[in-house]
């Protein structure tokens, strides 16, 4: 017998039954496509058709249609990657960390979080294989084969080199977790569907019959999976962050990265969470599953990570000061007054300044503030990377040499390219695929909301 | 595989309830062919008897597979085949190795574990289920039981059983 104390809010409320679970979800899965739908569909399929004519460009003319030059020679693509994986971070944390500590509330978000997840890393692996310049050329030099096909092999002490290992883990571990989650719910679309729907969603399901043996092994291979997520999810952005700690740039070269960018993952990803999910929740009518309890939990998760990475910025200066290296002060120093002054204090007010207001009760259970604020601690954890990544590099160690980057259309214009992907796959997954994780909400029914049997 | 073609089921409309039926039914000397939930219910494999799943033990092998062959790899390539001084580390630069080890012990087990998973439980895209009641994914769970495996029990006796524990509907299924 399931007994949940009497002080815990009902994680689903409206007094839902079992059965109003399935039609609350499968409805939007099988009703015709709202004009709504079509219109934001539409939207994101013209972004991606537009930053395609940028991405186009860069692919023909090669990368000298952005704004790099010697002296900067990353910026908006390895902002752009760590920003996209960053996002990615949350989909995981939500759907395996919150599983192994037994959080009952990520049962009605983590199907979206973790279809998010995947989009954005999706997004995020483009930018590596587009400053290759030609991809199609050599986009297998990335992998563990002889190099030219002699004998020389790629160099496992090099940190981009686990990237590559550590992303293209992460995207198939997350895909498999996610798709093993959709397998029970693909059969219920099924067993209410008939002809050709009947058909798809079969294929779709697996021959999943939801036998008690069948329920047993896919609850260890949850918990397994979750196991060993955990530990890739702060390996991924720990091996992101290598790309720039193991290298000797003042700015760059500091202990501090592995979990000041995990945390810094974690606070961007949960505000895409929310981003996302207040507009589905509102679109789709699924206030009952995702509640304000759920909203304002989600932004207790923004306060403690954004509090992280608020100290962790006040500790790269002062262990700068401390240290006494001239090179390193200068860094720093630059960033916060130099000529990208503005990117910096705006990076400062998103992410350290602006979070804090969900202090206050009434602003972290109001769905405008929290919508506003999710913005802007994307905006704000964008310029972080930015701030990192261009401000180490602009000044290097010749003043002769030293320079601004100033983006060109190219750059906004893959950039674009990514946020049509993301927003077209989104909406895809939202219309075709069941937005909450059913089989999930309706095992902590019973111990979670107001009442479940008329 | 052997296709038995006639079963009784009995419905349940709650998790609690079906824990104690399930005890209930075993009790009475009826075997229970298997029992279909639209989520997993919470202790219902140890009512019924099932062993706990080695899955964890394949996901740990395969896992030892990915260590094994990714530090194999690393070695063989940057220590053996092709050495090469970078950055004035030595050739065998073991920390270094362990990013790429841990990420591809984490891709086998994740895999090797699901694909076992997967054939097991007889998970394919093309898989014709049995199915049973049309809302066994949906809100009610449904205890099969079948009548061959039951001989020494009159069908009207197992009715009543399923009856006494609980069970909303009480239904016959055949399959061809």
């Amino acid at each position: 017998m399931q007994v949940t104390s009497s002080v815990r809010q009902p994680l689903v409320t409206g007094g839902k039954t079992y059965h109003d679970v399935t039609h609350d979800v499968a409805r939007q899965v099988e009703g015709k496509a709202t004009k709504l739908w079509f219109l934001a569909f539409l939207t994101a399929a013209g972004v991606l058709a537009l930053g395609s004519i940028a991405l186009l460009s860069t692919l023909w003319n090669g990368i000298g249609m952005w704004g790099l030059n010697k002296t900067v020679g990353w910026a908006w693509d390895i902002t752009n990657f760590v920003w996209w994986v960053g996002i990615g971070h949350a989909g995981t944390l939500i759907s395996a960390v919150l599983l192994l500590f037994r959080q009952k509330w990520r049962t009605s978000i983590n199907r979206a979080a973790e279809a998010m997840t995947i989009f954005a890393v999706i997004c995020a692996a483009m930018f590596p294989v587009i400053h290759m310049g030609r991809p199609w050329l050599g986009a297998y030099w990335a992998l563990p084969l002889p190099n030219t096909f002699g004998s020389l092999w790629v160099n496992f002490n090099s940190p981009l080199l686990w990237d590559v290992f550590a992303i293209s883990t992460y995207f198939s571990v997350s895909l498999v977790f996610w798709y093993i989650g959709l397998i029970p719910d693909f059969a219920t679309i099924r067993d209410r569907a008939t002809g050709l729907r009947k058909t798809i969603y079969g294929a779709l399901s697996f021959g999943w019959d939801g036998a008690a043996k069948t329920w047993m092994r896919y609850e260890s291979v949850s918990l397994i999976l979750a196991g060993l997520a955990t530990p890739l999810v702060l390996s991924v952005h720990t091996i992101v962050s290598f790309d720039f700690a193991t290298s000797v740039i003042p700015g760059w070269h500091t202990t501090i990265f592995p979990p000041y960018f995990v945390a810094g993952a974690i606070f961007s990803g949960f505000a895409m969470v929310l981003t996302l999910m207040i507009v589905t929740r509102k679109v789709y009518k699924l206030e009952d599953y995702i509640t304000i309890g759920h909203i304002e939990l989600m932004n207790i998760v923004i306060i403690i990570t954004g509090s992280i990475v608020g100290i962790a910025y006040i500790t790269e200066f002062f262990i700068a000061w401390y240290s006494g290296v001239e090179a390193e002060q200068y860094a720093f120093i630059n960033r916060a007054t130099g000529p990208y002054w503005w990117a910096y204090w705006s990076m400062m007010t998103c992410n350290v300044i602006s979070p804090q207001l969900f202090w206050f009760k009434k602003i972290r259970t109001s769905i405008a503030a929290t919508f506003a604020l999710s913005i802007v601690v994307n905006i704000g954890m964008w310029f972080e990377r930015f701030v990192i990544i261009v401000t180490s590099l602009h000044r290097d160690y010749l003043p002769s040499s030293w320079a601004m980057f100033y983006p060109t259309w190219a750059d906004v214009g893959v950039y674009l390219f990514t946020f049509g992907l993301f927003f077209t796959l989104f909406f895809l997954f939202a219309k075709f695929f069941p937005v909450i994780n059913m089989a999930e909400v309706k095992s902590v029914l019973k111990s979670s909301s107001e009442k479940v049997h008329k | 595989m052997e296709r038995d073609t006639h079963f009784i089921l009995g419905v349940y409309d709650d998790e609690d309830v079906l824990l104690h039926a399930v005890e209930k039914v075993r009790g009475s000397g009826v075997k229970i062919h298997e029992v279909y939930s639209p989520y997993p219910v919470h202790g219902l494999e140890h009512v019924l008897g099932y062993k706990r799943s080695r899955l964890p033990i394949a996901a740990f092998l395969f896992g030892m597979l990915g260590t094994s062959l990714a530090l194999t790899m690393q070695f063989y390539m940057m220590r053996f085949d092709w050495p090469m001084i970078i950055g004035g580390k030595d050739y065998a630069a073991f920390p270094d190795f362990i990013p790429v080890s841990f990420e591809m012990t984490v891709l086998l087990a994740a895999f090797g574990m699901v694909g076992v998973f997967m054939i097991s439980s007889n998970l394919k895209p093309w898989a014709q289920p049995r199915i049973f009641d049309l809302r066994a994914t949906d809100d009610k769970h449904i205890m099969a039981i079948d009548i061959a495996n039951n001989s020494s029990l009159e069908v009207e006796k197992i009715k009543e059983i399923l009856k006494s524990s609980g069970a909303t509907e009480i239904n016959k299924k055949s399959f061809e």
